[in-house]
């Protein structure tokens, strides 16, 4: 199993997206590999603090997913920006638990998607987390190297090899 | 991954700290008044010769005692509350194994018990988990059989009899492989033998999980037993996986410590030395492996006769880079006198000012014409007369003096004692000497290396006796520590100084060694007085010190 295990189970995502579709407002915008994925995101309706903005997920799936969660983030290149939001980094790394230690084998690549719409479409403030600068300058090139820590209303960034992140949820 | 361990530690302190809160006083804390569970596996009682009201016993244990100690506790829950062995095994590891206050709230309510320990049928947000076993309390915990799927509610496929398609590697099985290549637990969450296998090796090997692994499904908490652990994964992770359920163990008993020294497995078994104890105990303990280490802290050695917590002030103090920086500024002095802006790169501390001729102590920074003859007036941080030689220096520098002037006598101290193995070595030398040109035979020359010994275990008293120092508030009580310490000092440096002596003859050697013998002999009466005097001081809460403790 072990090696065929992300083939096998990310072939039946893909399928599963081809033939059942993706939720409204979630699109695949390529799969140009089996192990990197991009996603387009913009939150529905009138309400939201995003309105009009597209955003591009990324995940990369490394052969043990699902059982280990695969890493994501938001692009950021000409063409597309993370969103502005306290608990992304302008880096495009996000902090969720459900990227962390809530992240259970059973979720998928649509259930990421989804997450990540409706972190966007609770939000009502841009703002940047604290300690964006500093987190960017010096944070590693894959989020999940970073310890996050999810129990906290404050953001905070130890500079540390790990950095040390804590974001209320 | 998460800060979640983290708050546990902290909350198991607290269930800790108010377990030891009962009794309050010193009298209270011996042998009778904290039961010794596990009193018959004990085989014996390392106890200090003639025991002082600040000494205090513990054992030294094998990791196989450490495991009988988890076996006979699950026993005893396993029986009392009727449940198989490792449901009781979760619950106690849930409850910090205080096995009164599980039996307490199991009785209560049984099933939040189970639930908050992970046991109970969930409730997870996975729309597929529909129904749940009912009335948990009568059979809790039927225990899912490894070899045989378990019998309570299935998820997706409703019995073996089905075929199955694992919701993580999307491998298909036919109604015949699903009960062998499929495995769920009581909440019914079912997925394939090789999935569990790969998360249940990845959170063992990879995070270091043992106590707390819980079911792969999104939002469910039931924790994986024991036995379906060491029954899906490889041996040498069911290996390592057990490892670390005992370092988890020995973490949340404040009783046990693991031995901090390298290639050691033993631990200390120790139940005097609770954490509120430790503002008037320093719990130096010896483990089988030869090592001393402090119970309180897990210091790798000891650090009497001072406080855990002072001691960790002290070493973050010294290791902080403003310390540093400060030390790096305070190699320069400014004369008292003329101001002149001195570097010292070298010799005694009698410094003369080149430019106004003015003597003065470079440790001390007072008049060398008021040490004379009488060098260990300069062990004393005498504030009052500092004052006055403040008057002429920035402030800053006068705090910083005063730290330098216990951390360079600590570390000269520290120096010496790690030149130790050096020592042993020309006094082996000296010892062969003696014997070829004295005639004395091997057993009379041991009194040189007994002298050694004392000098070493002297030095690293005198080196904590500083730092002790450091925090200490003026007071006669204090001037008494350093009236104890100095002449400790002295004793120690004129030993120093009779074993550096060269043999000259044989005659000369008679007498060297009466002296040797006898300044030894000294050195450790010394010794005794400042460590008893320092560690009694405590329980008669003698010492007021600068900071909180």
């Amino acid at each position: 199993m072990a090696a065929g295990l992300s083939t096998k189970r990310l072939m039946k995502e893909l399928s599963d997206i081809n033939t059942k579709g993706t939720p409204p407002g979630i699109s695949l915008h390529s799969a140009d590999s089996m192990q990197d994925w991009i996603f387009l995101i913009s939150v529905l309706g009138e309400e939201t603090v995003y309105r009009g903005e597209t955003f591009a997920l990324r995940m990369k799936f490394g052969n043990r997913y699902p059982i280990e969660v695969p890493e994501v983030t938001f692009l950021a290149n000409p063409e597309y920006q993370p969103p502005v939001h306290p608990h992304v980094y302008s880096n495009g790394h996000i902090c969720a638990s459900i990227l962390g230690n809530e992240w259970s084998p059973v979720l998928n690549a649509v259930a990421i998607c989804i997450t990540m719409q409706s972190m966007l479409a609770s939000n009502k403030k841009k703002e940047r987390p604290e300690g964006n600068d500093r987190y960017v300058r010096t944070a590693p090139s894959n989020p999940k190297l970073t310890r996050w820590h999810y129990d906290d209303d404050v953001s905070l960034i130890e500079t540390e090899t790990l950095f040390e992140v804590e974001v209320e949820q | 991954m998460s800060s979640d361990g983290e708050n546990e530690d902290l909350m198991f302190e607290d269930e800790y700290d108010d377990a030891f809160d009962q009794d309050e006083d010193m009298e209270d804390v011996d042998s009778t008044s904290e039961p010794d569970v596990y009193d018959a596996l004990s085989p014996a009682i390392e106890e200090a010769p003639q025991k002082k009201p600040y000494d205090i016993s513990w054992k030294v244990r094998t990791l196989q005692e450490i495991i009988d100690m988890q076996n006979k506790e699950i026993k005893k829950i396993q029986s009392l509350l009727e449940v198989p062995a490792s449901t009781a095994a979760i619950l106690l590891r849930h409850y910090v194994w205080n096995s009164e206050k599980l039996q307490e709230q199991f009785w209560n309510d049984p099933t939040a018990a189970l639930q908050g320990a992970g046991l109970s049928p969930p409730s997870s947000p996975s729309t597929r988990t529909q129904t749940l076993p009912s009335s948990p309390e009568k059979r809790p915990n039927r225990l899912p059989r490894t070899t045989v799927a378990s019998p309570s509610i299935r998820t997706r496929s409703r019995l073996p009899t089905e075929p199955f398609e694992c919701p993580i590697c999307c491998t298909d099985f036919d109604k015949t492989l699903v009960e062998g290549s499929t495995f769920a637990m009581g909440c019914g969450h079912r997925f394939c033998r090789d999935c569990w296998g790969e998360y249940l090796s990845g959170k063992v090997k990879g995070e270091g999980e043992s106590a707390k692994i819980q079911c792969m499904e999104s939002g469910c908490q039931r924790v994986v037993r024991e036995e379906v652990i060491d029954e899906i994964v490889s041996s040498d992770i069911s290996k390592r996986y057990h490892n670390l359920l005992n370092a988890a163990f020995v973490a949340d008993s404040s009783n046990l410590r693991w031995c901090p020294h390298p290639n050691c497995e033993y631990i200390i078994e120790c139940n005097q030395a609770p954490a509120r104890m430790l503002n008037q105990l320093v719990p130096t303990v010896e483990c089988k492996c030869g090592h001393e280490l402090c119970f309180g802290c897990g210091y790798g050695a000891s650090h009497r006769p001072v406080l855990c917590r002072i001691v960790k002030m002290w070493e973050k103090k010294c290791a902080d880079d403003s310390e540093t920086a400060n030390w790096l500024q305070a190699n320069t002095k400014e004369c008292t006198k003329c101001q002149s802006t001195i570097e010292k790169n070298g010799g005694c501390n009698h410094m003369t000012c080149k430019k106004c001729k003015w003597e003065f102590c470079w440790v001390c920074m007072g008049p060398w014409s008021e040490h004379g003859t009488n060098w260990y007036q300069c062990n004393r941080f005498d504030e009052r007369s500092g004052i006055d030689a403040r008057d002429t220096q920035a402030k800053s520098r006068a705090s910083l003096e005063r730290y330098l002037h216990y951390f360079n006598r600590w570390a000269n101290h520290e120096h010496s004692a790690k030149l130790d193995a050096e020592f042993y070595r020309k006094t082996e030398k000296k010892m062969e000497q003696m014997q070829n040109s004295g005639n004395l035979s091997w057993i009379e020359v041991q009194f040189a290396k007994a002298a050694v010994d004392a000098v070493i275990k002297a030095r690293i008293t005198l080196k904590w006796s500083y730092c002790m120092a450091f925090y200490l508030k003026r007071n006669n009580m204090t001037e008494l520590f350093e009236d104890n310490q100095r002449d400790l000092e002295r004793a120690v440096e004129s030993l120093g100084y009779l074993l550096e002596q060269n043999i000259v003859d044989t005659d000369s050697i008679a007498k060297l060694r009466q002296d040797i013998t006898n300044q030894a002999a000294y050195v450790q009466k010394r010794h005794d007085i400042l460590m008893d005097d320092t560690l009694k001081g405590y329980l008669e809460r003698r010492w007021e010190f600068s900071v909180d403790i």
